[in-house]
């Protein structure tokens, strides 16, 4: 029961919040209980899957091949926790950042319906239901990119909206291959069917293609740098901290590590484009010199990483992998509420027009995020990228490793130059103390994710995970067991 | 022959008319058969919303359907996916669970069976009725400064129940 | 086998025309016909032949019937592309109204 109200809950105040017309201090009332309220049950799932393993739970009445599932998971869990924590932040945050624009009860309408649509894709154990709510996090995600009423915001969201419906497009034509040879739609039973018919290489194609421009992976990243930037500070936080990773990342490893059998064709290709994609963006956000564009392809740069620890394909690269889209989400999402923190202050996106008005505060938050991304030792970010370099040696993969550990130089040289230009001299311009406290309490949440890398910790947290996503067994007994 | 500027001729205007109530009945129709013959909520409503539209192209702007009932359009329109949801809660309550239904079903292939099916038929058609009409508006009479894009993007979710 | 490559040139065919058109209307146009494609493939792996409609109704056997769950399916993503394609066309009357064209050649703020 507790499952359902991960979708039921966002979705039911995202449409009290569509009828409240004008009330802005009520929507933001409302948009605060949700989240925080979502931010609670999801540590709550935690000891609950502790105690009484993997929760299954079948909807209307139904059993399992007839009806939608839905199943939480140690993954489901940890992907459920990232997207509330990341919510929850850019909702406190947008009290005092959104304040400017008006018909905020629609703003903060569709947030909810985003975070719906996230939580939705993670926890459901169907797959066309996965691609439903895939959908209604895009809808509203497309509005979103849009939400500020510019030119540049139109045009970007146009962007989006088309190449991401490709993107369903292609996943619903594997989702029709996926069936036919299958004759299921639920996710544990064709894990199991799916190991005595190996020849899906159609659907292979179709996933990988449809997925990877959802994760922005090399040929496909275009949209990203553009889309992310033209949404509000608060949302961009959202799109580049979580949205990329559930509907990039979280759907292939669920798909291509736990439903399908591991295919080594599939891993070489997102090693390749993996690697590429860590390349590209690296160097294109050397280039840039609007500050969120730079933070975008930033973005594109680290999903490189994630995508290309997952095509190593071992246990150690799955641990970075997840380890990584954990510290990614914090820093990007901090980075991108900095951002939003600059702009507020100087009143301009572009790096070389700044003058340095900006508050102490996102001063030391945005040092320690960019020292964060970069890689640098006390940060959780350092250690993730540890674990996939490491995991790349292992394999055997050196010259791989070796362009990792160059990406990540890169990465700390333009981050560099985005501090030296953002912050010449220490300013006093004021920011609203909401936003201010998040930028503290994020900030510092970049320091504690290195403490999951001590192994008595990780082995409670992050192993398990990586259990779950290793043992495809468990996965596909949750469907002969049956649930409620 | 455009003498006002206010929708099409009085032909059309005359045959509208009769046939806007025959589209309205006919989608309301649908809507109430959903669960014995093809239809249901989402055809129903679209038909629903088609006779709205139909009297809005044949009168123009100052015809009887006004353009200013759109918070009340917004708020029919959530309330569709509100009442879904709503029923989907109340199986807690009866024990069972989400979207369960738990209403006696009754007798197969009767109008009145099926437990909460029709119910969930008229609230998918509140929704998709008040949310097509509402598109309809937003881009045919587009004002300065609205958002057109908002009301459409919550259209999807009344479906994921099924 | 024929019938699911053909569904798949359909598809090409909507993809041909978001990748060259420089109409924004035709764009979205092509990610219709894209949309169509998909649907008429899922409707193709449902078919059986000799099958009938599959609804229930007194006296039918529905052991004859094709497979209802992917027409289901159809049904379900005509809705999301009609919300989707909603959203398109809002989108563009915002680009016609903020450019003043409907040339994407041209629609061009945006760097990179």
């Amino acid at each position: 029961m507790i499952a359902s109200y991960f979708v039921i809950i966002p979705l039911l105040s995202g449409f009290v919040l569509a009828m409240s017309g004008k009330r802005n201090k009520f929507a933001e009332l409302v948009a605060l209980i949700t989240t925080s309220l979502l931010l609670f049950l999801s540590v709550l799932l935690f000891p609950l899957i502790n105690a009484s393993g993997t929760i299954f739970y079948q909807l209307s009445g139904w059993k399992v091949p007839y009806t939608i599932s839905l199943v939480v998971d140690n993954l489901s869990a940890f992907v459920l926790f990232l997207v509330s924590l990341v919510a929850f932040f850019s909702t406190l945050y947008s009290i005092g950042y959104m304040r400017r624009f008006s018909s905020l009860s629609n703003y903060y309408g569709l947030l909810m319906l985003l975070i719906a649509g996230l939580n939705g894709v993670t926890i459901t154990g169907d797959l066309f239901n996965l691609f439903v709510f895939m959908e209604v996090s895009l809808i509203a995600t497309y509005a979103l990119v849009a939400f500020q009423g510019e030119a540049e915001h139109y045009e970007a969201a146009f962007k989006y909206a088309i190449l991401g419906s490709i993107s369903s497009t292609l996943i619903l034509f594997g989702i029709g291959c996926v069936y036919s040879a299958t004759s299921s739609l639920t996710l544990m039973q064709i894990s199991i069917k799916s190991a005595e018919t190996p020849v899906l290489y159609l659907a292979y194609g179709f996933f990988l293609t449809g997925f990877g421009l959802k994760a922005s992976m090399f040929p496909f990243h275009s949209w990203l740098p553009d889309a992310h930037p033209s949404a509000p500070s608060p949302v961009s936080a959202m799109l580049s901290g979580v949205l990329i990773k559930v509907l990039g990342a979280y759907a292939m490893i669920r798909v291509f590590f736990m439903v399908f059998q591991k295919s080594s064709l599939v891993l070489e290709t997102l090693l390749v484009f993996g690697a590429i994609t860590m390349v590209v963006g690296a160097i294109m956000a050397f280039g840039q010199n609007d500050i969120k564009r730079m933070l975008g392809f930033s973005s594109v740069s680290q999903m490189g990483y994630i995508i290309f620890a997952l095509g190593l394909g071992t246990p150690l690269g799955i641990l970075g992998a997840i380890y990584h889209m954990l510290n990614h989400a914090v820093l990007k999402g901090t980075l991108f509420l900095d951002a939003g923190a600059i702009e507020m202050s100087e009143g301009t996106r572009d790096l070389e027009k700044m003058t340095g008005k900006s508050d102490q505060t996102v001063y030391v938050s945005t040092l320690m995020a960019s020292m964060g991304i970069s890689g640098v030792p006390p940060f959780g970010g350092f250690f993730s990228k540890l674990v996939i370099i490491m995991a790349a040696i292992y394999s055997g993969k050196y010259i791989y490793a070796l362009i990792a550990l160059a990406v990540s130089v890169i990465t700390l040289t333009y981050y560099l130059k985005m501090l030296k230009k953002a912050f010449p001299s220490t300013g006093d311009a004021k920011i609203p103390s909401s936003m201010k406290s998040v930028l503290i309490i994020m900030s510092l949440l970049t320091l504690i994710t290195a403490i999951l890398f001590i192994p008595s910790i990780r082995e409670v947290t992050l192993d398990k995970v990586v259990d779950c996503v290793t043992n495809r067994e468990v996965y596909s007994q949750l469907f002969m067991a049956g649930g409620n | 022959m455009a003498e006002k500027h206010s929708g099409m001729t009085l032909i059309v205007k005359t045959i509208t008319r009769f046939t806007v109530w025959l589209i309205l009945l006919y989608g309301i129709f649908l809507m109430i058969h959903g669960h014995l013959t093809p239809g249901g909520g989402f055809v129903g409503g679209l038909v629903v919303a088609l006779s709205f539209i139909h009297m809005k192209l044949a009168f123009g702007k100052k015809g009887p359907v006004k353009g200013s009932g759109k918070t009340f359009l917004h708020a029919l329109d959530s309330s569709g996916a509100l009442l879904f949801l709503g029923i989907g809660v109340a199986a807690f309550f009866a024990g069972l669970p989400f979207l369960s239904n738990f209403l006696p079903k009754g007798k197969l292939f009767d109008l009145f069976s099926a437990g909460t099916i029709p119910i969930l038929n008229f609230a998918i058609m509140l929704k998709v009725g008040a949310a097509i009409f509402l598109v309809f508006i937003a881009l045919n009479l587009y004002e300065h400064g609205s958002k057109a894009g908002n009301s459409e993007d919550s259209k999807n979710e009344k479906r994921e129940g099924e | 086998m024929g019938l699911y490559l053909l569904s798949f040139i359909l598809f090409l065919v909507g993809l041909y025309g978001v990748l060259t058109k420089a109409n924004i209307v035709k764009i979205i146009l092509g990610s219709g016909i894209m949309g169509y494609a998909v649907n008429l493939f899922l409707i193709l792996i449902a078919y059986r032949s000799g099958g009938t409609f599959p609804i229930l109704l007194p006296g039918k056997d529905p052991g004859l019937m094709v497979d209802p769950l992917p027409q289901a399916l159809v049904l379900t993503s005509i809705v999301i592309e009609l919300g989707t394609t909603a959203l398109l066309v809002a989108l563009a009357v915002n680009i016609h109204k903020h450019y003043g064209t409907l040339n994407v050649r041209k629609v061009r703020r945006l760097k990179g």
